[in-house]
């Protein structure tokens, strides 16, 4: 870390360093750019993947700050960049170094108003184009006066702003279109069969051939990160699991062991394998449902209820312990909120010996299918530097030869005891994420075959303060979700609630990648890519 | 085995005793379309309620069962929902042909289906061409599904209409070609002479090689002409949400749906008639006792025996494979199934003119 700093410091002089587990750079706006660029180039540092990029309002001052990893060398660092003009905030975008940038300046943008000099398209990404003020300042009104309930459809803009910095330090504002007006517009959504949710693609056609895809996110949006400024630290556990709705679990256990981690509980063993196995439990019912959901978007409507059969008994396992099915408010501060059901050990077992024939039915049905193959070997090919570069994590990121795993990476909860093979593939075509996801489901029986016999005597949570405090500092914990990383950052005050709270979603750069996988590709293509990129929308909107 | 020119031969005798020709031939002619009609849609309903069923136990489910025993009354309680829905007067459209699409469609399958022959002396539309005019007759289906595409003023309808036009046009040539075997085998395009000449063995066994090919690439090409899976590009749910019929409602959506389950039935039949005998018993040469008792099984009930299996194939096709896309639709019959059937033709002439089929 010593290193890091000297290299640091020799590289931007004027750059505070701060040294924590994860130490913070912060920079001018002036320096932001040159500093990003060194630290994504320079062969020491190599930070080549940009985790979380977080809008900041620190009461005087906006900003953001970016959590940097590099896949080489491991580690981490915070960049934060503030710009005290609250009145016309400019950050220069670094969405030319890191890809993934993009979307989530357009979020940071839509939230906080700040622009992003250089940014090709400064659109609001979730809230309407007429939304007065932006929501996540403190001294947003949120009064009715100023955004009434809308009764007019939206107008969707076919055209948006670039912001340049000129050398005189003046800001230029060009605008840009996005779909010329003779071109051929579909709507591919918000209400469309193959989008899984309330997603909205523009898409550009020329006959049967996709152009350019606009996506339109922002429809199911619930300012959950606003909300949880608001809530105690108990409280926000809540939200977590409407989120990704299929991974509940692992979301909420994100953000459990973030705020574990930051008060400095000790966890007992025994609700680190219950998180464990209930992690991969709901992997496995996510994945069946991918699986499921794949087959019918490709038109193999019998395999749909295969898959739906067996995630059925994945439900009922997780039902008797949580009481939920798909929301399951399980995991609590300290450990869990009940201890698991006397049934749950046995039920595993027996499924342990279920699901393999059934997954030897997947692939005479589906995955050994000619025209299965054919629709999507070679689709939608993602490079690895590209997934890095986009922030694609998860099984997708794992397709295109990025060994990603958060498990591995950084083991948390009982990873660290269990063996288990990373699925990684190289091919980067929709079939390799498709295959990916089904060696995963085989990992995670291997996983859950390990632990279900060894879990340890003990508390199912420990007791904690009644009133929980976070010290003050910014604390950041990720885990291997169902679809990617899924990370939260929180930064604290000292106070009961969180001053900021952000969700890294890991589904925002799947959907952000489908533009350019699907470019020159056909419809049914499209709808091939959607499928294998396995996004869900509440977990793009938040 | 019984004939029904009997039955039809008495009718036509009795109008003709107490009528005029010319009132006579009226009075049958409204007979007929209300036999047809009724036929048309009881098989349909039987073909929905069939399907569903199929379908539910390929998917681990048990499909209808509420209504009436077994749910055998569930097509007809959807028909009568059908008929009196309201048909929603959509704006920006074609009124004329967004109207018009819907009977173009049903014309047209209407036209098929009554040449078709049901059983000895059940045949509606016999004459030299028969085969000639059931391709003509239903090639019309396709411009009412371009018409449904165009006039809705929808893009995914266009899209859909475009994918069909395109699909059931290249198709076409695969259906003409196969049957043209079968055509060159029988040496005749009357369906009838061509049910009469399978009496001693049926085409798909008779024909050699080239008849199981043609058979073949007639199952394939006849399952893409009903746009059902995997070839359901025009509709592809997941794609165009409907496809082609995305805007129409009540009756006008029921006459689509209607048709796509009676050109079912029609590619069927003509599978049935042209490889696999029509209404003809199973009859093997020299095995006389054998092939009287054959002969007590009443005709209708051979052609719809036959009929139904094929249809089950079809239904086969449509549970367990996913969609194609519609450049792989079109290399398929472009590459593969046109170059094959060309040369099978070919092989077919050869095996007539030197005479070598069983």
């Amino acid at each position: 870390m010593i290193a890091l700093k000297e290299k640091i410091t020799s590289l931007v002089p004027a750059a505070a360093f701060d040294e924590a587990a994860i130490p913070t750079v912060t920079v001018a706006a002036s320096e932001y750019k040159q500093l990003a660029q060194q630290l994504r180039n320079d062969a020491d540092l190599q930070f080549n993947y940009l985790l979380c990029m977080t809008g900041m309002d620190f009461g005087d001052s906006l900003g953001v700050v970016i959590l940097l990893e590099s896949t080489t060398h491991l580690h981490q660092i915070y960049v934060k960049t503030v710009t005290a003009d609250r009145e016309n905030p400019y950050i220069p975008s670094v969405s030319d170094i890191w890809d993934t940038a993009r979307i989530n300046e357009r979020e940071v943008f839509d939230f906080f108003g700040i622009r992003f000099t250089g940014h090709p398209d400064m659109r609001r990404l979730f809230l309407r184009n007429d939304w007065v003020g932006y929501p996540l300042r403190k001294d947003y009104d949120a009064g009715e006066a100023l955004n009434p309930v809308p009764t007019e459809n939206e107008d969707i803009r076919d055209t948006t702003l670039t912001y340049e910095a000129l050398p005189d330090g003046a800001i230029a504002a060009r605008e840009r279109t996005v779909f010329e007006s003779e071109e051929y517009v579909v709507n591919v959504g918000p209400q469309h069969p193959a989008t899984h949710g309330v997603l909205h693609f523009r898409v550009s056609l020329e006959g049967e051939t996709v152009k350019k895809v606009d996506v339109n996110c922002g429809y199911i949006h619930r300012g959950i990160e606003k909300l949880c400024e608001k809530l105690t630290y108990p409280q926000t556990l809540g939200y977590t699991d409407r989120l990704d709705y299929l991974g509940s679990h692992q979301n909420r256990h994100a953000l459990c062991m973030c705020i574990e981690e930051a008060l400095g509980l000790e966890i007992p063993d025994r609700v680190k394998y219950i998180r464990t196995i209930m992690d991969e439990l709901q992997r496995l019912s996510s994945h069946l449902l991918f699986w499921s959901c794949l087959c019918m978007d490709l038109g193999a409507l019998t395999a749909f209820f295969y898959g739906f059969r067996d995630r059925e008994k994945v439900l009922n396992m997780m039902e008797e312990t949580t009481g939920g099915r798909l929301i399951q408010n399980y995991n609590v501060i300290g450990g869990v909120s009940a201890d698991i059901h006397p049934n749950l050990v046995s039920r595993i077992k027996e499924f342990l010996t279920y699901l393999p024939p059934m997954l030897k039915e997947y692939r005479d049905v589906f995955t050994g299918n000619v025209i299965a193959q054919q629709r999507m070997k070679g689709i939608g090919v993602l490079d690895t530097a590209t997934a890095i570069s986009y922030g694609v994590t998860g099984p997708s990121g794992r397709a295109s030869g990025w060994a990603c795993d958060t498990r591995k990476r950084k083991p948390y909860a009982a990873y660290d005891k269990v063996e288990f093979k990373e699925a990684v593939r190289t091919e980067g075509d929709s079939f390799a994420r498709y295959l990916v996801r089904i060696d995963e489901i085989e990992q995670s029986l291997h996983i859950l075959e390990q632990l279900v016999d060894n879990i340890p005597e003990g508390d199912y949570a420990v007791k904690t303060k009644p009133v929980i405090k976070l010290p003050e500092g910014c604390f950041f914990k990720s885990v291997e979700a169902s679809r990617g990383e899924f990370g939260v950052y929180i930064e604290s005050r000292g106070d009961k609630n969180p001053y900021r709270m952000k969700f890294r979603s890991p589904c925002l750069p799947l959907v952000d990648v489908v533009d350019m996988l699907s470019r020159d590709g056909k419809i049914a293509d499209l709808i091939a890519i959607g499928g294998t990129l396995d996004y869900v929308v509440p977990d793009i909107d938040r | 085995m019984f004939d029904f020119s009997v039955v039809t031969k008495w009718v036509d005798d009795l109008l003709n005793g107490i009528l005029s020709p010319t009132w006579a031939t009226f009075i049958e002619f409204v007979l007929i379309g209300v036999c047809i009609l009724t036929a048309y849609a009881v098989i349909a309903l039987a073909l929905i309620y069939i399907e569903r069923k199929v379908c539910a136990f390929f998917q681990c489910r048990l499909g209808p069962n509420r209504v009436g025993p077994f749910g055998l009354l569930q097509s007809v309680a959807d028909m009568f929902k059908m008929l009196i829905k309201e048909i929603i007067d959509i704006k920006h459209n074609d009124k004329f042909l967004f109207n018009l699409a819907p009977y173009v469609v049903i014309a047209a399958s209407v036209l098929a289906f009554g040449c078709i022959p049901f059983g000895k002396g059940l045949h509606i539309l016999d004459f030299n061409i028969g085969i000639f005019f059931l391709i003509a007759v239903s090639s019309i289906g396709v411009v009412g599904i371009l018409l449904a595409g165009w006039s809705s003023n929808n893009k995914y309808s266009l899209i859909g209409a475009m994918r069909s036009g395109a699909q059931m046009i290249s198709y076409e040539l695969s259906i003409g070609l196969s049957i043209l075997t079968i055509v060159i085998f029988a040496g005749s395009m009357q369906l009838s002479t061509i049910v009469e000449s399978q009496a001693n063995g049926w085409f798909l066994f008779r024909g050699h090689i080239p008849a199981l090919i043609a058979f073949l690439v007639y199952l394939v090409a006849g399952t893409a002409e009903t746009n059902r899976g995997p070839f359901d590009l025009p509709e592809a749910d997941s794609e165009l949400t409907a496809g082609y019929h995305t805007e129409y409602s009540g009756m006008h959506f029921g006459f689509f749906y209607l048709a796509e389950y009676l050109n079912l039935f029609i590619v069927a039949a003509v599978a049935s008639t042209l490889f696999l005998g029509g209404w003809m018993p199973l009859h093997i040469p020299g095995w006389d006792g054998f092939n009287q008792i054959m002969d007590y099984i009443p005709s209708p009930l051979w052609f719809l025996g036959k009929t139904a299996v094929m249809i089950f194939i079809m239904m086969w096709f449509k549970w367990t494979f996913p969609r194609l896309r519609i450049d792989q639709l079109l290399r398929l019959e472009w590459k593969y199934l046109l170059p094959i059937n060309l040369i099978n033709l070919v092989l077919m002439v050869i095996i007539v003119v030197f005479k070598i089929h069983f």
